[in-house]
């Protein structure tokens, strides 16, 4: 008999702490496979953040270091420069990402850092407790806005890749989800991608992938992957946003 | 015929295999896991055609689909 699915060899045999329904399992086992099918595994170091991905070392057999809330691109530019052979990528969330950490994210992307990034939007802090993230969508509830985002007072979700597909130092900006096998294809795809943009050093490779988060979005886990396609989708358009290609330069 | 290793100790239950399987093979039985959830069981293993669907979707990565 051939294997037609197994467990990625990256992946430890730990089992998730992740809630029922989580996509970071999901979203894990995509960067592990793209971890085996680059053969990188012996010199990757990730850049793991603070917040439900924080137990990233615990899942990957490679090297990681931990970073102080938001700064895993600062932390990742200091190991990338310092080691420019090894592969380093980084893996927040949103409530990482695009909040605490947005000057980070935005300084290493504008600074062409040659660095991958795996950004989890599920539109509300997880592992905290639920509060409202700058990518809380409009009207939703959160343990901070009970009666839902109001744009009055709490502004608009933030678009990350489209904002960092503008800068310079970008080579590969993508939005993908991973609620349905199609479109957990496509993800799959582009994190592959996202990983050859470092490889050929043509500058930050930036994946962002929604991601469900039933207990904080207070669903059932099949409830959450529909909301995905239902209300997210719509605000936060998937697609590859920038490709540089072959020869451009960086 | 397709063999599926379910290691169902591991399973949370969230029925999102059970819902994407395009055969309707996959159930979540009515038994409790070492963790407390009711793990997926393969309903109707002549219907499994290991298109891997159920493994690729699975959170927990729990799901091995052998050919």
């Amino acid at each position: 008999m051939k294997p037609v699915f197994v467990r990625p060899q990256s992946l430890t045999d730990k089992p998730f702490h992740f809630c029922p329904g989580c996509h970071h399992g999901v979203i894990h086992r995509l960067v592990a496979e793209a971890i085996d099918r680059f053969g990188v595994r012996e010199r990757t170091i990730a850049a793991a953040s603070v917040g439900c991905s924080v137990f990233l070392y615990d899942y990957f057999d490679i090297d990681v270091v931990e970073s102080p809330h938001g700064r895993a691109p600062a932390v990742a530019t200091g190991i990338k420069r310092t080691n420019p052979d090894k592969f380093v990528f980084i893996y927040q969330g949103d409530g990482d990402l695009a909040a605490i950490g947005t000057a980070e994210i935005i300084h290493a992307a504008n600074r062409g850092e040659n660095l991958t990034v795996v950004f989890v939007n599920n539109t509300v802090y997880g592992m905290t407790g639920g509060q409202m993230a700058p990518t809380t969508l409009l009207g939703q509830p959160t343990t901070t806005s009970p009666y839902g985002r109001e744009f009055g007072q709490d502004g608009y979700p933030i678009k990350m890749t489209e904002m960092l597909a503008q800068l310079e130092g970008v080579g590969f900006a993508a939005r993908v989800a991973v609620d349905t096998p199609a479109r957990l294809a496509q993800a799959r795809k582009a994190v592959f991608r996202a990983f050859e943009t470092q490889l050929e050093e043509k500058g930050m490779g930036f994946v962002e992938i929604l991601s469900s988060c039933p207990t904080n979005w207070g669903m059932k886990p099949l409830e959450a992957v529909r909301r995905i396609e239902r209300e997210m989708i719509p605000y936060f358009p998937l697609g590859v946003y920038k490709e540089r290609k072959g020869s451009d330069a960086l | 015929m397709p063999k599926l290793v379910i290691r169902d100790d591991r399973c949370k239950g969230c029925s999102i295999c059970v819902e994407f399987c395009p055969k309707d093979c996959l159930e979540i039985t009515d038994r409790l896991n070492p963790l407390g959830y009711r793990p997926v069981g393969l309903r109707d293993p002549e219907a499994c055609t290991g298109c891997a669907i159920c493994a690729r979707m699975c959170p927990e990565v729990v799901i091995e689909v052998w050919k």
